[in-house]
């Protein structure tokens, strides 16, 4: 009995070396697996400003208080136009900055007057919201020169972005960390 | 003139009523020519540098290092509480809680099945370098260095015993969840490990706030149940327990002989050391043979059974993929079901796109995850299989010991052994020897 017992725990032990050499053997191959496929750099989330749709979930889905989406404004596509579509609402009381004429929720954006006829537009990060409603507008009646990037300085580069998963149009992509944006761009071709 | 004046007013018209001509100069820049006002260009603030990633990394394999020394030789329950919190600290509140171990799984199942997608190094040694400590010293990783178990123990104050078929009963939902975040990874519709992480909000104090209702509840049940998250939901748990069965070395809870003093009994808050059994009555071990025979013969048949059930639900786990989702919404509107179009299917149907292309992409997803389905139902069939198996199975113990699989390593129950005592030269005289 004694022996007996003895046998099954050697051959007990054997079967336990050699599944525990297994598993050390898989981890090793799994290393080799994603070594072979790991990447050098490390990649983060942007927004492509061609697919998105401008619907505002950005703002509200991402996992800061403040969503690490912002507007961006490419200056070179810009019309500088008096009546911007970003800047006024729909319809505006009256052709000035007045809080009531504008079309930002959070007055994010300033208007400033650099030669007849021309205004310039600027975004003032710290208030933006990234709900898209200026490049929505922009978009739809301008140059669409407004549009929406995840602001590195602040996004936590979640494993599943937020605010990707509730992406309608599937705008959000991973991107190489070390060209983190997907500027727009004149295209004068 | 006058014709092409026409034709680019009607285009403009076109695209102004599609509202697709994102990018288009309908009104061209200004050249500023009175002022010599200078563009500006778009500020683009950098993601955290690559070389903090590799701290994080490196820090791991201290932790778990130091883990592993404080566990096995320095056998101290402070340090190894000093060092949990150090990781709830560093890991939790410092890095956010993300990347991490339990959501690493994904990463690597992704990367499995998508050629595209590549890990990066430091996700890959997040989810290694902790499979591998276990598999040597058992899980020191959830002792001290894992931040979600590091905040349900500091919250534990009055553990309450689970029975033990309530407990492995309970398990059975790690073991699901395990499954279905694999699948679901591999085809790519979420991450639902990082999705449903109920501690995120804590270690952020910020985000969604169903997650913070959830991470309170578990808290709060774990004021008396002992890290519930860690021991009924934690898919990377499942994974370390199996390799923690076969660890080299392994947590003691005597420093050298159990003295069965029956001291310690009652010490562990996760209910994991065994008490030495007798050996069976000849009745009871020819009946549980019989038992053993019949749960044996069983086994394909519940695995086939686990399969079907599971695979009924495949058409609802099909729906956590937006392209699937995408597709339902177009062809309601499609078959006029409906009238009115959400963001995603205006998104759609701006793009251009032929819906036949999208309707035979979400059916591969669906086929794909049907399959994943019967898989997964066969994987739980074999789980339950095997854990009534192991249940009808009795093994002869001599020594109080810990439970090599469900043991977290967190070392309450040294101070409990008396020879640990001797050990540290805080008793003169051996229990033993006094007897």
């Amino acid at each position: 009995m004694m022996a007996e017992n003895n046998d099954s725990v050697t051959r007990r032990r054997f079967l336990r070396h050699s599944v525990w050499g297994a598993c050390l053997a898989g981890l090793g191959g799994t290393t080799a697996f994603l070594g072979s496929k790991s990447r050098k750099t490390d990649t983060v989330w942007q927004i492509d400003p061609e697919i998105c749709v401008a619907c505002g979930n950005c703002s509200t889905y991402c996992v800061l208080e403040a969503s690490a989406v912002k507007c961006v404004h490419a200056y070179a596509m810009c019309g500088y136009c008096k009546i911007c579509f970003g800047f006024f609402g729909p319809e505006p009381f009256d052709i000035t900055e007045a809080a009531e004429n504008q079309l930002c929720p959070t007055g994010a954006i300033k208007r400033t007057f650099v030669e007849d006829p021309y205004y310039e537009y600027t975004i003032d990060e710290s208030l933006c919201i990234g709900c898209g409603k200026c490049v929505k507008g922009c978009n739809t009646f301008g140059n669409g020169s407004l549009f929406l990037q995840v602001r590195h300085d602040r996004c936590l580069n979640c494993n599943e972005c937020s605010a990707a998963a509730a992406c309608p149009s599937g705008a959000f992509k991973r991107v190489p960390a070390d060209r983190p944006y997907l500027l727009k761009r004149v295209d004068h071709a | 003139m006058i014709r092409l004046g026409y034709i680019i007013i009607s285009i403009a018209f076109f695209l102004i009523v599609c509202g697709i001509a994102s990018g288009v100069e309908r009104f061209p820049p200004p050249d500023f020519v009175e002022t010599g006002y200078e563009l500006p260009s778009p500020t683009t603030p950098q993601p955290r540098q690559n070389i903090y990633e590799y701290i994080d990394a490196v820090v791991l394999l201290a932790a778990l290092g130091l883990a592993s020394y404080l566990v096995l030789k320095k056998r101290s329950r402070r340090a190894i509480f000093v060092l949990m919190v150090f990781s709830l600290i560093y890991f939790g509140f410092w890095r956010k809680g993300c990347v991490c171990s339990i959501g690493a799984i994904q990463n690597i199942t992704l990367s499995v099945f998508d050629r595209d997608y590549a890990v990066p190094i430091v996700v890959a040694v997040f989810f290694l370098l902790p499979l591998v400590f276990t598999l040597f010293f058992g899980r020191t990783f959830c002792a001290a260095v894992c931040p979600l178990g590091a905040v349900q123990d500091l919250v534990l104050l009055r553990p309450v015993a689970v029975p033990n078929w309530l407990e492995s009963g309970l398990r059975l939902f790690a073991y699901a969840y395990l499954g279905t975040a694999v699948l679901l990874a591999a085809t790519g519709s979420a991450f639902i490990i990082c999705r449903y992480d109920p501690f995120i909000s804590f270690f952020r104090l910020s985000g969604s706030l169903n997650i913070f209702i959830l991470g309170a509840c578990f808290l709060l049940v774990g004021v008396f149940i002992g890290r519930p998250y860690c021991r009924f939901v934690c898919p990377y748990g499942v994974i370390l327990r199996q390799l923690s069965r076969l660890s080299k070395w392994h947590v003691a809870i005597t420093p050298d002989d159990c003295i069965k003093c029956r001291l310690c009994e009652d010490s562990c808050p996760f209910g994991v050391i065994k008490v030495p059994t007798a050996e069976w009555p000849a009745r009871d071990y020819d009946k549980s043979k019989k038992l053993l025979a019949l749960l044996i013969i069983l086994l394909p048949i519940l695995i086939l059974a686990c399969a079907w059930a599971v695979s009924t639900a495949g058409d609802l786990m099909s729906r956590t993929h937006a392209t699937v989702r995408l597709a339902d919404r177009i062809n309601l509107e499609e078959s006029g079901k409906v009238k009115e179009t959400t963001d995603a299917s205006s998104a759609f149907w701006a793009t251009g796109r032929q819906v036949k292309e999208l309707y035979s992409e979400a059916s591969n997803i669906q086929a794909e995850i049907k399959t994943g389905s019967w898989l997964l139902g066969g994987f739980l069939g074999l789980v339950i299989a095997l854990k009534l198996i192991v249940h009808s199975v009795r093994r002869t113990r001599i020594d109080y010991e810990a439970d090599r699989a469900g043991c977290l390593a967190c070392g309450r129950c040294f101070e409990y052994c008396p020879r640990e005592h001797v050990r540290l030269k805080e008793a003169k005289q051996t229990v033993g020897g006094s007897e």
